[in-house]
């Protein structure tokens, strides 16, 4: 079986790890693996859409696997689709046996695992960022695949950082820190105290290093918040309409843990919360622990510890 | 004046995120337990899409908005008493499924075919919208099949904002990785933009834009072809929910300090 494993290159010049994991992909269907290294760190559609389909077609591949990152989302389908092939995205699991080529993906935003299998050829598979452990550098050998600047009607101008203040989503963290909606909800004494709730957020990312989620109504909170939380924005939304971010451990502060947010917790390991309401969402075996109490004085108490 | 632009908005239903989904087979395929009855939404990446096409139109003057739906008729026409209140369009339906096992291919060759039926429709005014990924088949592809289909070449993906300069040249962010925005300049339509969240907040319902919006959301279901049934596709072997259900330890005696120690160890386990 032919195998051609198509991945990029970062703004850094670096192969990602998103890159080596689906080099790792393609090597553990066992065929005959090439690898191509598609050019250029200006991404447009119209440039990359006619390398890739072409890549696939002169390959002559049968499986061909690429990386779910952001550039190859933006062109592959198309290429798949003027090359011929089938597509399927977002695998997290591959097996090859006497029956064939079987993948995994996730229906319904990680509420259904579907195996499924195709007859057609090509098949392209582009796989999750962190279902494959990274293949070593030195395992494979890589040609180039340029994609030549065409004259095209888009140009890519480059590359603005969300948050100007803060990188707060950090993908290779080994804690997501999620923030809910509670953080901007009136306390105890009746106020609400949303300055403080950003200030011990910030200080906890500062000093964990975790990655911040949120949930989806902290991120469409009222206006009276939103000065302090300039921080935050849809980008950190987990969930249903939010990202699936795959970390080791997540600790998850005022957030009722409802379904739509909680689907989007399928990737992390170990889980905990805390939360005023013994009865919230994480309580329903969605959490490893829950501490029943209050975030604001939990989380000033560890950041003291953190900071030592 | 800048030209008018002509919207056309892919989007579909979706099962309300709220209910449980449980997969059952049927001779068909993979099927969810009592899929008619489910109530659904309008799949929310397409959502935004459709309340972003309406802004722009609002700022076009005589530019004109298309939701272009494939789904079962019966549901289309019940979602449609949500969604006409919240934005001035048109529809054009395709009957068919619309689930998360459906094929892309297909749904993509369908919505593409109403979308080269419409009359009069000049390319050089198009600006095709949908979601950047469903919320059913979660795939992010269905947008680029239509626009490959219609001979689109201008593509983005995922995309937060987009900014007119002037007549038919415009900006967009569309997210990559780390929470990081490409920002990319077009020159010239068509062009097609897969939405993420994008930065306007659920429109409230306007009883007369639903009114206004009714009579023809109805002209278009009664005359909506039936999709051609899909060829090919993915076979699937087994669709499983995988049990994830935790034992959770509940805390409700530990202070605030002894909490805070025990995340700090765990923290740096
Ligand atoms: C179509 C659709 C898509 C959706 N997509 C998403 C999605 O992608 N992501 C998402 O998150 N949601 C999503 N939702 C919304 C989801 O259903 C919930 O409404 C949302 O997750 C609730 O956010 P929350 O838990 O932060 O807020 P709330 O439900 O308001 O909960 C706040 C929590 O904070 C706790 N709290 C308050 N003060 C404190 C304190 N001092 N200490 C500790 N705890 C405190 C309260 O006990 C409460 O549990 C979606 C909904 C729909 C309909």
């Amino acid at each position: 079986m032919k195998i051609l494993a198509i991945v990029h290159k970062d703004s850094g010049g670096a192969l990602p790890k998103a890159a080596l994991e689906a080099v790792a992909a393609a090597q553990s269907l066992g065929g005959e693996l090439s690898v191509r290294i598609l050019s250029g760190d200006a991404p447009v559609h119209s440039i990359d859409v006619p390398a890739l389909a072409g890549a696939i077609k002169s390959s002559g591949a049968e499986i061909v696997i690429a990386p779910g990152t952001s550039r190859i989302m933006r062109s592959m389908p198309a290429a798949a689709m003027r090359a011929g092939a089938e597509i399927d995205t977002h695998i997290t699991g591959l097996s090859s046996g006497p029956g064939g080529v079987t993948a995994q993906r996730w229906a319904y935003r990680q509420r259904i695992l579907c195996t499924l299998a195709r007859d057609a050829r090509p098949w392209v598979l582009v796989v999750d960022g962190g279902a494959f452990a990274p293949a070593a550098p030195d395992s494979f050998q890589a040609e180039p695949l340029p994609a030549p600047a065409a004259a095209a009607r888009t140009e890519c101008l480059g590359v603005q950082t969300a948050a100007a203040d803060a990188q707060t989503i950090r993908p290779d963290a080994k804690l997501l820190f999620v923030a809910g909606a509670g953080w901007t909800k009136k306390q105890a004494d009746g106020a609400v105290h949303s300055a403080e709730a950003a200030a011990t957020i910030k200080e906890f990312l500062a000093a964990s290093g975790a990655s911040l989620g949120s949930s989806k109504s902290l991120v469409e909170m009222g206006d009276e918040s939103k000065a302090d939380f300039g921080f935050m924005s849809h980008m950190n939304q987990v969930g249903q309409t939010g990202a699936t971010p795959r970390h080791p451990k997540g600790l998850s502060t005022c957030c009722h843990g409802e379904e739509p947010h909680v689907v989007g917790w399928r990737f992390i390991g170990e889980r905990r919360a805390v939360n005023l309401d013994a009865n919230c969402g994480w309580a329903q075996g969605k959490a490893d622990v829950l501490y029943v109490a209050d975030a604001f004085k939990v989380m000033s108490h560890l950041n003291r510890i953190l900071k030592g | 004046m800048p030209k008018p632009l002509n919207i056309i908005v892919c989007g579909s239903l979706v099962p309300d995120p709220l209910q449980t989904l449980e997969p059952v087979e049927t001779p068909q395929g993979p099927a969810l337990k009592n899929e008619q009855m489910l109530p659904a939404v309008l799949d929310p990446w397409a959502a935004c899409a459709l309340y972003e096409a309406a802004h722009l139109a609002a700022s076009r003057p005589g530019s004109q908005v298309t939701l272009v739906s494939m789904g079962p008729a019966a549901k289309l026409r019940q979602l449609m008493m949500t969604v006409a209140p919240k934005a001035t369009f048109s529809l054009v339906a395709v009957n068919g499924p619309a689930g998360g096992f459906a094929d892309a291919r297909a749904t993509a060759a369908g919505l593409a075919k109403a979308i080269k039926a419409i009359p009069g429709l000049d390319m050089s005014s198009v600006l095709l919208f949908g979601g950047c990924s469903s919320a059913s088949r979660d795939a992010g592809v269905t947008m680029q099949f239509v626009a490959e289909e219609l001979g689109i070449q201008e593509f983005f993906q995922a995309v937060d904002e987009l900014k007119f300069d002037g007549d038919d040249s415009f900006t967009v962010l569309e997210r990559i990785e780390g929470g990081s925005y490409l920002k990319s300049a077009c020159k010239g339509l068509p062009a097609a933009i897969g939405w993420a969240t994008g930065s306007l907040p659920e429109p409230p319902n306007n009883p007369r834009t639903g009114m206004m919006n009714m009579p023809k959301i109805m002209a278009a279901l009664a005359k909506a072809p039936a999709a051609a049934p899909a060829a090919g596709g993915a076979k699937f072997l087994k669709t499983e929910i995988p049990a994830s259900k935790r034992q959770t330890r509940i805390e409700k005696d530990m202070t605030e300090e002894e909490i805070a120690k025990e995340l700090a160890a765990w923290i740096a386990e």
